[in-house]
C-alpha cells in the first residue's frame, strides 16, 4: 500500500519569474513580452490601483454600492487576464471586476453593476463574459459548459472562471474541474488564494497544503503561482492557455496572493482576523512595486509616467461616474420586461398593475 | 396516427427537435448508449452521434452548469435529472443560475434549456425518486413548470419547451410512462404553454389537477356520472404560471371547485389555484374550494405509498362536500 499524498504535495513549488526586488530569476520563463507589454501591464495595474482607492473612496461617499476591493490582487487579475485574447469567456467571482473592464466592460456600467442596475449586467456585443456571481463557485461549472460549447463550436479559445480560496471547498468547484477534464474542454480554473474566505484563513478552510493540489484529484495539470508576480501569472497562464487552445485540456492555477482591503466595502472589519503585521509583510510583495523595479532599470517607467497613469485613470472614473449618474432611473416595469422573452399571463397582470404604480 | 406510450411520444419530441435544430444537445446520467433509466433517449445516440447525445459524470449541480454554459455558447440543452429527488443537488443550478440568466443580463443572455426530470409516486422506488417537488421551482420566477397528462401534450408541450427560449422544467410522472397509449401524430407539433386544457366538460363542478391527477380526476367524474354529477376537468399543463383565464372560465360556469395535487399540502399549486380563483371570482362560488392532497409527511417509503397518494374515492368524497354544501 503506497501513500502518494506526501509525494503529490512535495511536488507542488511556487512558481515565480520576477523576486520582490524586480529581478529575474527565472529566466527560462521570462515571457516573451515587448516594452510596450511590460509598459502596458504597468499601466493597468497602477490605473486599477487607482480604480480600487476611488471606489472605496466613493462607496464610503454613498455613491457606490457593493463593492470587493481588489488591492493586492492585480498581478493575479491583470497578469491572467493580458494572457487572454478578445475570444476567450471570462466568468468571474464577485471580486473580478478588473478583468471584464479590460476585456470591454465599459467602466461606468461597472458602476452601475455596484449600484444595482441591471444595465451594469448588460454587456456590449463581443464582451464575452459574465457579470460577477455572487454564489460561491457556481460559475466553475459553468465555465465546465462554456469550454465544451467552444470546443463544440470549434473556436480557439478557452473558457476562463476565477474563484477564491473559500470557493475551493465548494463542490461545484470539484464538479467543473472534474466535468471539463472528462470533456478535455479548454478551460482555465484560476483560483486567487488571498489567504481568508473573508475571515477564515486558508489554513481552516482545507486539510491540502496546496490548492493547486485539489485539481490532481479531477486530473488537470495544477499550477501554484505567486500571485504577486504579475510575469509569472502571465507565464503560467499563457501557458495553459495555449494548451488548452491546441486540444490539450484543461488546467488550473493558484495563485498566492494577498488582499489588502477588507472581504466588500459593507461592514468587514479585517482587524478582527489578522494583524497589521501580516499585511505589511504582504505588501513588501506588492505586485506594481515589483514590476515598477523591473521596468525603472530598463528605463522604461518614471514617475511622470506613473503620474499620467494616475491622472488619467483618476480623469476616467469621473466621467464614467457621471454617466452612471445621468442613466436613466431603473423601473419595476423594466425587471418585469426582462423576465421572460413574451410575458406570460401572470406578468402582463403585473406590468399594468405596476406602471400605475410609477406613473404617480 | 399511432398509438404510443407517453415514453415514446418524449423521445419522437426529442427526435424531432435533435433533427429540427443543430443547437439541441441531450445529455445526462446514462442518457448515452443506454438510452436514459427509462430509455427516453433509446437510440438518439446512436442516430445523431456523441457530438449531440452524451452521458454526463454523475453530478447533478454539474450538469446544471454546463447546461447553463453550453446556453451561452449559442446551444440549446436538453439535459436529464435522472430522479426528481437529485434536483436537490442542482437547486442552484436551477433556481439560482438558469433561471435568472435573462433578468441578471438584463435580457442581453438567455438559458433556452429543457431540464427534463422524471417524477412521481405508485412505482414503489426507493427514497427521493417520486417526490412532487414543482413547488420548489415553481415559486421561482423565470423558468416555467410543464406537466403533461398524456402522451400525445407530453411530446407537444416538449416540442414547445425545447423551442422556447426561456427555460422550462419538464416533469414526467413515471406512472404515466407506459400505463396507457394515446393518439400520437408521428410529426412534429406544438401545444402551447401556459396553457390549461379541458380534459372532460361538465356543469357541475371543475376538478383541476396535473401530472397523473389528471387521470385520478377523470377517474372520479366517470363515478360521479352515474351520480348524475356532471365533472369537469382541467389539466394545467403548465403549473407556472398557472393559466387563471381557463380556469375562471369554468368556474364561473360549475360554481364548485376541487383541486388535486400528489404534492403534499402545504404551500403548494393547489393553494395558488385557489388563491387565483377566490381573488378572480368569488361571487360565482356556491361552496369552498376543496383540495385532494397527500399528507404533510415526507413522501412514504414505498409499503405505504398506495394510502399516501390521493386516490379518486378521495375526490368523490370532496365533490360530494361541495355539491352538498
Amino acid at each position: 500500500m503506497k501513500d502518494v499524498l506526501e509525494n503529490i504535495e512535495g511536488q507542488f513549488e511556487m512558481f515565480q519569474v520576477l523576486d520582490e526586488n524586480g529581478e529575474v530569476v527565472n529566466k527560462d520563463w521570462m515571457p516573451d513580452l515587448s516594452d510596450d507589454d511590460l509598459k502596458e501591464l504597468m499601466r493597468r495595474m497602477v490605473y486599477t490601483r487607482v480604480l480600487d482607492q476611488r471606489s472605496i473612496a466613493l462607496n464610503r461617499q454613498g455613491r457606490l454600492g457593493f463593492y470587493a476591493p481588489t488591492a493586492g490582487q492585480e498581478a493575479s487579475q491583470l497578469g491572467s487576464h493580458f494572457a487572454l485574447e478578445e475570444d476567450d469567456y471570462i466568468l468571474p467571482a464577485y471580486r473580478d471586476v478588473p478583468q471584464l473592464i479590460w476585456h470591454g466592460l465599459p467602466l461606468y456600467q461597472a458602476f452601475l453593476f455596484s449600484r444595482g442596475h441591471f444595465h451594469g449586467n448588460q454587456f456590449p456585443e463581443g464582451v464575452n463574459a459574465l457579470s460577477p456571481q455572487i454564489i460561491i463557485g457556481a460559475q466553475i461549472t459553468q465555465a465546465a459548459g462554456v469550454a465544451l460549447g467552444i470546443k463544440k463550436r470549434g473556436k480557439k479559445a478557452v473558457a476562463v472562471t476565477y474563484t477564491g480560496d473559500g470557493g475551493t471547498s465548494q463542490g461545484d468547484f470539484y464538479e467543473g474541474l472534474n466535468f471539463a477534464g472528462a470533456y478535455d474542454a479548454p478551460a482555465i480554473f484560476f483560483v486567487q488564494n488571498n489567504q481568508f474566505a473573508i475571515s477564515v484563513p486558508v489554513e481552516m478552510q482545507t486539510n491540502a497544503k496546496t490548492l493547486a493540489q485539489k485539481g490532481v484529484a479531477a486530473g488537470l495539470p495544477s499550477y501554484q503561482v505567486d500571485g504577486m508576480d504579475v510575469l509569472a501569472v502571465y507565464a503560467a497562464t499563457k501557458h495553459v492557455r495555449e494548451r488548452a487552445v491546441n486540444g490539450d485540456g484543461p488546467a488550473l492555477i493558484e495563485t498566492v496572493t494577498y488582499r489588502y482591503g477588507p472581504h466588500t466595502m459593507a461592514g468587514d472589519d479585517p482587524t478582527r482576523y489578522r494583524t497589521e503585521d501580516m499585511t505589511s509583510e504582504w505588501e513588501k510583495r506588492d505586485p506594481l512595486v515589483r514590476l515598477r523595479k523591473l521596468l525603472e532599470k530598463k528605463d522604461l517607467w518614471s514617475e511622470d509616467d506613473e503620474n499620467k497613469v494616475i491622472d488619467d485613470a483618476k480623469e476616467d472614473i469621473k466621467k464614467a461616474i457621471k454617466k452612471a449618474d445621468d442613466y436613466p432611473k431603473q423601473k419595476v416595469t423594466d425587471l418585469i420586461d426582462i423576465m421572460h422573452e413574451e410575458l406570460p399571463n401572470n406578468l402582463q397582470e403585473q406590468m399594468e398593475e405596476y406602471k400605475e404604480k410609477e406613473s404617480k | 396516427m399511432a398509438q404510443k406510450t407517453m415514453i415514446q411520444a418524449i423521445t419522437d419530441a426529442m427526435h424531432h427537435e435533435l433533427k429540427n435544430d443543430d443547437n439541441v444537445l441531450i445529455f445526462g446520467e446514462d442518457v448515452g448508449q443506454n438510452g436514459g433509466v427509462f430509455r427516453a433517449t433509446e437510440g438518439l445516440q446512436d442516430e445523431f452521434g456523441e457530438e449531440r447525445v452524451f452521458d454526463t459524470p454523475l453530478a447533478e449541480s454539474g450538469i446544471g452548469g454546463l447546461s447553463l454554459g453550453l446556453a451561452l455558447q449559442g446551444f440549446r440543452p436538453v439535459p436529464e435529472i435522472q430522479f426528481i429527488g437529485f434536483t436537490y443537488e442542482a437547486m442552484d443550478a436551477i433556481n439560482g443560475q438558469i433561471a435568472r440568466m435573462r433578468y441578471r443580463s438584463g435580457d442581453s443572455k438567455s438559458a433556452p434549456i429543457t431540464i427534463r426530470t422524471p417524477f412521481g409516486g405508485g412505482v414503489h422506488t426507493p427514497e427521493l425518486h417520486a417526490d412532487s417537488l414543482e413547488g420548489l421551482i415553481a415559486q421561482q420566477p423565470g423558468i416555467r413548470v410543464v406537466i403533461p397528462s398524456t402522451p400525445y401534450d407530453a411530446k407537444g408541450l416538449l416540442i414547445s419547451s425545447i423551442r422556447n427560449n426561456d427555460p422550462v422544467f419538464f416533469m414526467e410522472h413515471m406512472k404515466l410512462y407506459r400505463s396507457f397509449r394515446d393518439e400520437v401524430p408521428d410529426e412534429a407539433y406544438t401545444v402551447e404553454l401556459d396553457k390549461a386544457d379541458v380534459k372532460r366538460e361538465g356543469k357541475d363542478v371543475t376538478l383541476i389537477g396535473y401530472g397523473a391527477m389528471v387521470h385520478t380526476a377523470l377517474k372520479a367524474a366517470e363515478e360521479l356520472e352515474k351520480d348524475n354529477i356532471e365533472a369537469e376537468v382541467i389539466d394545467l399543463r403548465t403549473v407556472s404560471p398557472i393559466d387563471t383565464e381557463t380556469i375562471v372560465e369554468s368556474v364561473k360556469k360549475t360554481n364548485r371547485v376541487v383541486v388535486l395535487q400528489e404534492a403534499q399540502r402545504q404551500a403548494g399549486v393547489a393553494s395558488n389555484v385557489i388563491s387565483e380563483i377566490q381573488e378572480r371570482a368569488i361571487l360565482h362560488l356556491e361552496a369552498p374550494i376543496l383540495r385532494v392532497t397527500a399528507p404533510d409527511t415526507v413522501y412514504p417509503f414505498s409499503q405505504a405509498e398506495e394510502v399516501w397518494l390521493p386516490t379518486h374515492k378521495d375526490v368523490i368524497d370532496k365533490v360530494n362536500e361541495v355539491i352538498n354544501f
